[in-house]
């Protein structure tokens, strides 16, 4: 069962922009690249001498939802993926992201942002391939 | 703890308070965005189907706030919180570089969480997410410390 979703242009934008401005002030106030992964698997690495930023920044990014559900009401999403699925999802995008040096947020965002030739090419790859699994998926098998 | 360095500025309070604020901002980002719903994002990878184009805006706006700020920001010469802008050195398109990113993409679309969406969801309580973090979180610390 595939959930239809609404074309949301407007607070895609406005979303999107806020990404933007955290970045802007990520690199602003520490000088570091807000790539989800990177934060959070450095924060996982064996000895690393600035965990503390990290574990805050990932402390701040799961406060945001509680704020708006305090703020405004439950935010709403949907999963159709089953367990299985979800672990083996799960094993991929923490390997992958850690073999390929970054995701949507490091890749994506900054990297694209500074016309970074690895970004580029990490960003066709990851959509490319994402865009596969879900045509196999949803299409060939499901 | 390795770091032998004294008054080392990142370690100061400023920078961790202004992490938390970044993590704030991102997190509101992607919850007013919807990229925090995964349906939106299989919508969005799924062309042939129940396309919904959001997230290309999301990047959008996120790639113009970005692209204009960083021209702001790094001529700067210094970050407010620390000693020097850390900006990646690795330049060469290598085989970890696109095979991490094909396994990635396989993942994200078969779930339709990426890091950032999956650890921001952790705050909606519910068991899917849970299981995606614990071997999401797992996959990361394994090749942080076997394979690095």
């Amino acid at each position: 069962m595939d959930a239809v979703t609404p074309f949301t242009p407007v607070s895609a934008l406005v979303g999107g922009a806020l990404i933007g401005l955290s970045a802007v002030w990520l690199m602003a106030a520490n000088g570091r690249i807000a790539g989800i992964s990177g934060i959070a698997g450095g924060a996982l690495a064996p000895s690393i001498p600035d965990r503390l930023w990290r574990l805050m920044f990932v402390i701040g990014l799961i406060a945001a939802p509680l704020i708006v559900m305090l703020a405004a009401g439950p935010v709403a999403i949907t999963i159709e993926a089953g367990p299985l699925t979800l672990i083996a999802a799960g094993l991929l995008v923490g390997i992958g992201t850690q073999m390929g040096s970054g995701c949507t947020s490091g890749h994506g965002v900054c990297g694209m942002s500074l016309l970074s030739p690895r970004s580029l090419v990490s960003v066709a790859v990851f959509m490319a391939a994402g865009a596969a699994a879900v045509f196999i998926t949803r299409h060939l098998i499901g | 703890m390795t770091d032998t360095q004294t008054a080392r500025p990142a370690a100061s309070l400023p920078a961790p308070l202004a992490a938390l604020g970044a993590g704030l901002l991102f997190g509101l980002g992607l919850v007013i965005s919807g990229m925090i719903n995964p349906a939106k994002v299989l919508n969005f990878l799924d062309v042939a189907g129940s396309w919904d184009p959001s997230l290309a805006f999301v990047m959008g706006g996120a790639l113009a706030v970005t692209a204009i700020g960083y021209r702001l920001v790094l001529p700067r010469g210094k970050p407010l919180f620390a000693e020097r802008f850390a900006l990646p050195a690795a330049r060469q398109l290598d085989p970890r570089l696109i095979g991490g990113a094909a396994l990635f993409g396989i993942g994200w679309g078969l779930a339709g969480f990426c890091p950032g969406p999956a650890l921001s969801a952790a705050a909606l309580g519910m068991a899917e997410v849970y299981i995606f973090l614990a071997a999401m979180l797992a996959g990361m610390a394994g090749w942080r410390w076997i394979v690095k």
